[in-house]
């Protein structure tokens, strides 16, 4: 088919404001998913992405439709991760479009995620087309949205199709306009290769499969290909591209479209997304730009319950890691909590998912330990040392700089709870940069804030003071020096590793008050008394205690009856299993977790 | 070769008390017959003249339910069974309802020669709310009774940690008891037990918490020894030389032969208990029995019932165990928990309250 025939675009919205729904229609009304196959939100096929109604990594889909110019046409719909901590995969996704539909909420108009996705767009040189879904609402407001759009993105948006995905009210306008207003794709069949690996994901019988988009020449089975970054070579088994719900092997992709290659690929960090795919028996000259190895940001300890389960624990992350490059670990010795892996995530959301799919697909009992995120040290001697984990924090006298990264943040909130975020962000030390109403009623804040200041419960605080209104997004900014103490949390006098992290100095008191608070909620009373200390260095900055219990005998021991004692005693031996041996102390798993929600 | 105590259940309460989930049942004249041949004809079975038999302790249940010509023919079987020596502790536990002047002669003419009497509390509002059949006034006329009747080794029991007790109405009941013509006080922490009116009717809600239990027990302990009864054992206090010498069997793990339904034994290296259930034992030749431990009075085993002991164990009886034992006792020591004299260990009364722990800690 022409290029001039295909569009190739992708779906940009803030949570909930329908954009699998809009996919879902789309499919339908291109008949490209029979009715009767249809299942809610097709595009989204990990139950975690559902229930959370985010998407977590992109999927691409090859449509037909017959325009009422009475051509038919290609659609390529690449499905984005909406989330930050996708930024890297988003910008990938966004890379193999020409085009992006906007979707914005009727009544609720523009979040942080919809201007960070949409700026993404407009970097890409991408055609914005916006949508306004959700017109069925009673309070939708679509007049009041489009000059939201125009005001604080600045495209033309009075015309924009009004929707709603729901209802399938107006999908044909979207179908329209992605032919006449998202380019073509430009791109010469008859050059070197040159295909951007957009996403990739494990398939237990054909091997990683990767998605592409072929920007110049051709592939075709039986081809050599070269993964440029990592120098790989393969040959290719399959090129083809995938309807709603199956890979179609048609033996070649060219220039313009998108499509998925497999070639018997074992691993997928061969496989990366942002990766250009060249012909090794014709190469191009160049990659294609942009390619950077993403890097973990927020890292926490990740031990089993049960420390017998060890090694399900590593079997369970190898085979995420499959599916997911970007997720890092490595194992850790951890006295507190026996053996477990460092893991690196993405952000905040790439962490929770992790954790939930290990314990709800995994089954697993995980006790994790507070995020940390890079610290950037330079030592009296000039080494640089970055630092992702506080047991292995430097000697303060041996530190002539320490530096933490920073983000910037975009928070859009109705004017109304302007008060309480510049509140909650002054407390987590954020700078405040400028403020810029979207309309009346509705501000959006712009902040630097520390990372390590939101890795924590910044989302949660920050929803339940703006009684869930407020959307919250950021990127990096870079480090920025900073007063970093490490405080360690001593029980009994003996410093416990997975409770140490790294703060800013003028936040160690409150934060010390408040873990040895929590810890004493947390650790039951016991045969001493468990005294419970927060130290900087030698400096013992709080405490608490938990004072020993005072009664637990069995009085009567008559009849003889030894037996039932002694059983008594075993089951008391079998209850102690559960918890954590540090010296004397006993500790609960839940302690552990305890401090790791301090405001709520 | 060594002495032998003999135990014998008596499974007949007049009416069972709410906290108690010892067995028993209803009493009847007739159950009573059977039940007698029973323990006659067990008797007969486990008949061991090679070793001096020194305690007999008729357990329940409500024993004093039984005539003294019932139990003094049971104390001619044992004689003509087994070798019980001359002076031999001879224990009956008795209800003070159950008690006549008359009676208590009887007794004393069989051979019984220390009685254990359910007092439990010398304040009324308490055994009201123990459901005992009996006030304090009784309990006190029965004691002083007995003692006239010849019995000079009596116990009292008394409960402690009931739901809204007072230190002043714990010591109110030491008091009174300390000045009756007694040698031994066994005094228990209220337990609520599964299965019993007590825990169908929530009362373990309503109990001191630890630490006030743990307040009144040290009260408990420090009143009791300031008049005369030493502790010798977790729950138990005794005058010089009347430390229950048949009790002391269980905690030094010394042999005993339990008969009766629900009665526990341990003799010949096994420990062994006899089924709860009455007509069984009357119906069998000789009572059913299952083993319940068949390589007892292990190192573990001696530490959990020597530390009940104020004695406490010697580490020289623990090789094996000893060094890792000795290290865990500084941090006892220092707790106020235990006594160490580099030889004998033994728990303070702090101690005694936490001993589960305690015995957890050092060996299990």
């Amino acid at each position: 088919m022409a290029n001039d025939k295909i569009r190739n675009f992708c779906i940009i919205a803030h949570i909930d404001h329908g954009k699998s729904t809009l996919a879902d229609r789309i499919l339908e009304k291109t008949e490209t998913v029979q009715l009767r196959d249809m299942e809610d939100q097709l595009l989204d096929n990990m139950d975690i992405e559902r229930e959370r109604g985010i998407t977590i990594k992109a999927r691409a889909v090859r449509l037909k439709y017959t325009a009422s110019d009475g051509e038919d046409y290609i659609f390529n719909l690449i499905d984005t991760p909406g989330h930050v901590d996708f930024n890297y995969e988003v910008s990938r996704s966004l890379a193999a479009c020409e085009g992006a539909i906007l979707v914005v909420d009727a009544s609720q108009g523009i979040e942080a995620q919809t201007l960070a996705n949409t700026y993404l767009a407009i970097e890409h040189d991408l055609e914005v087309v916006p949508v306004v879904n959700k017109i069925d609402l009673p309070s939708a407001d679509p007049e009041r949205v489009c000059a939201e759009v125009e005001n604080v993105i600045g495209i033309p948006a009075m015309d924009a199709p009004r929707i709603s995905a729901k209802m399938g009210t107006n999908i044909e306008a979207v179908l329209e306009r992605i032919v006449t207003d998202i380019p073509a794709p430009k791109g010469d069949p008859e050059k070197p290769l040159k295909a951007l690996i957009f996403d990739s994901y494990y398939d237990s019988y054909k091997g990683v499969i990767i998605y592409v988009r072929v920007k110049e020449g051709r592939v075709k089975v039986g081809d050599n290909i070269r993964l440029m970054a990592t120098g790989a070579v393969f040959t290719v088994v399959e090129a083809g591209f995938m309807d709603a719900t199956n890979l179609v092997n048609n033996g070649s992709l060219e220039a313009g479209e998108v499509g998925y290659i497999a070639a018997s690929i074992k691993s997928i960090g061969d496989t990366r997304v942002g990766d250009t795919v060249t012909n090794n028996d014709d190469p191009c000259d160049e990659p294609l730009p942009g390619y950077r190895k993403v890097n973990p940001m927020v890292f926490s300890g990740i031990y089993p319950a049960d420390g017998a389960k060890y090694g399900d624990l590593r079997d369970a992350l190898e085979k995420l890691r499959l599916n997911d490059a970007s997720l890092s670990f490595e194992p850790e010795t951890s006295i507190a909590l026996g053996f477990g892996f460092r893991c690196g995530f993405l952000g905040l959301l790439h962490m929770e998912i992790i954790q939930e799919r290990l314990e709800r697909e995994y089954n697993l009992d995980l006790i994790t330990t507070a995020p940390s995120v890079i610290y950037k040290v330079t030592m009296t001697n000039g080494d640089v040392q970055y630092i992702d984990n506080p047991t292995n924090y430097p000697d303060p006298a041996l530190i002539s700089i320490a530096e933490e990264p920073m983000v910037k943040a975009d928070i859009l909130t109705p004017s109304e709870f302007v008060g309480n975020i510049m509140e909650l962000c002054q407390d987590r030390r954020g700078i405040f940069k400028d403020m810029q109403y979207l309309d009346d009623t509705r501000v959006n804040l712009h902040y630097e804030l520390p990372l390590n200041e939101i890795v924590y419960d910044f989302f949660d605080v920050l929803k339940s003071r703006t009684k869930g209104y407020a959307s919250f997004d950021y990127e990096m900014l870079g480090y920025t020096p900073s007063k970093l103490v490490k405080l360690d949390i001593l029980l009994n006098g003996e410093i416990v590793d997975a409770l140490s992290f790294i703060i800013h100095a003028d936040k160690a008191y409150a934060r010390a008050r408040k873990i040895a608070e929590k810890l004493k909620d947390n650790i039951p009373r016991q045969l001493f008394e468990v005294p419970i200390q927060a130290a900087i260095g030698g400096k013992i900055i709080g405490r608490e205690n938990v004072k020993a219990m005072r009664k637990d005998v069995l009085a009567k021991c008559y009849g003889g009856d030894i037996t039932r004692k002694k059983k008594l005693l075993e089951k008391q031996k079998e209850g102690k299993k559960r918890m954590r041996q540090l010296g004397t102390v006993e500790v609960p798993q839940e302690a552990f977790m305890s401090v790791l929600k301090l405001d709520s | 070769m060594s002495s032998l105590g003999i135990y014998i259940h008596v499974p007949f309460c007049g009416r069972k008390c709410a906290y108690c989930d010892f067995y028993s049942t209803a009493y009847s004249r007739q159950a009573a017959d059977g039940y007698i041949s029973a323990v006659l004809r067990n008797l007969r079975h486990y008949s061991d003249r090679t070793r001096p038999t020194d305690t007999l302790y008729f357990g329940g249940g409500t024993p004093s339910l039984l005539t003294p010509d019932q139990l003094g023919n049971i104390i001619t079987e044992v004689r003509t069974d087994f070798n019980l020596t001359p002076t031999a502790e001879i224990t009956l536990e008795a209800n003070p309802s159950a008690l006549t002047r008359e009676r208590l002669e009887k007794l004393r003419e069989t051979g019984i020669n220390r009685l254990s009497i359910g007092v439990q509390s010398m304040r009324d509002d308490e055994l009201r709310f123990l459901d005992r059949t009996h006030d304090s006034a009784r309990a006190e006329r029965t004691v002083r009774e007995a003692h006239a009747a010849g019995f000079g080794n009596i116990s009292c029991d008394l409960m402690l940690a009931l739901p809204g007790q007072t230190r002043d109405a714990l010591l109110y009941s030491i008091d009174r008891l300390a000045e009756l013509p007694i040698q031994h006080i066994s005094a228990y922490i209220l337990k609520v037990e599964d299965g019993t009116p007590f825990a169908r009717d929530g009362i373990a809600s309503q109990l001191p918490d630890g630490d006030l239990t743990a307040e009144l027990y040290l009260a408990a302990v420090e009143a009791l020894e300031s008049r005369g009864f030493s502790q010798y054992e977790i729950s138990n206090f005794a005058r010089p030389g009347f430390e229950s010498r048949h009790n002391t069997r269980y905690w030094k793990c010394e042999d005993y032969l339990g008969i009766g339904p629900a009665a526990h034994s341990c003799c010949g290296g096994v420990r062994f208990a006899v089924p709860r259930d009455l007509q069984a034992f009357i119906d069998s030749p000789v009572q059913p029995t299952e083993v319940t431990d068949d390589s007892p009075c292990s190192s573990q085993e001696r530490i959990m019932l020597g530390l009940r002991l104020t004695e406490g164990i010697a580490l020289s009886d623990f090789p094996d165990e000893r060094s890792a034992i000795e290290k865990k006792i500084p941090a006892l020591e220092s707790a106020g928990y235990c006594r160490f004299d580099g030889e004998r260990l033994s728990l303070t009364p702090r101690g005694f309250l936490m001993s589960n722990q305690i015995i957890g800690f050092l060996a299990f």
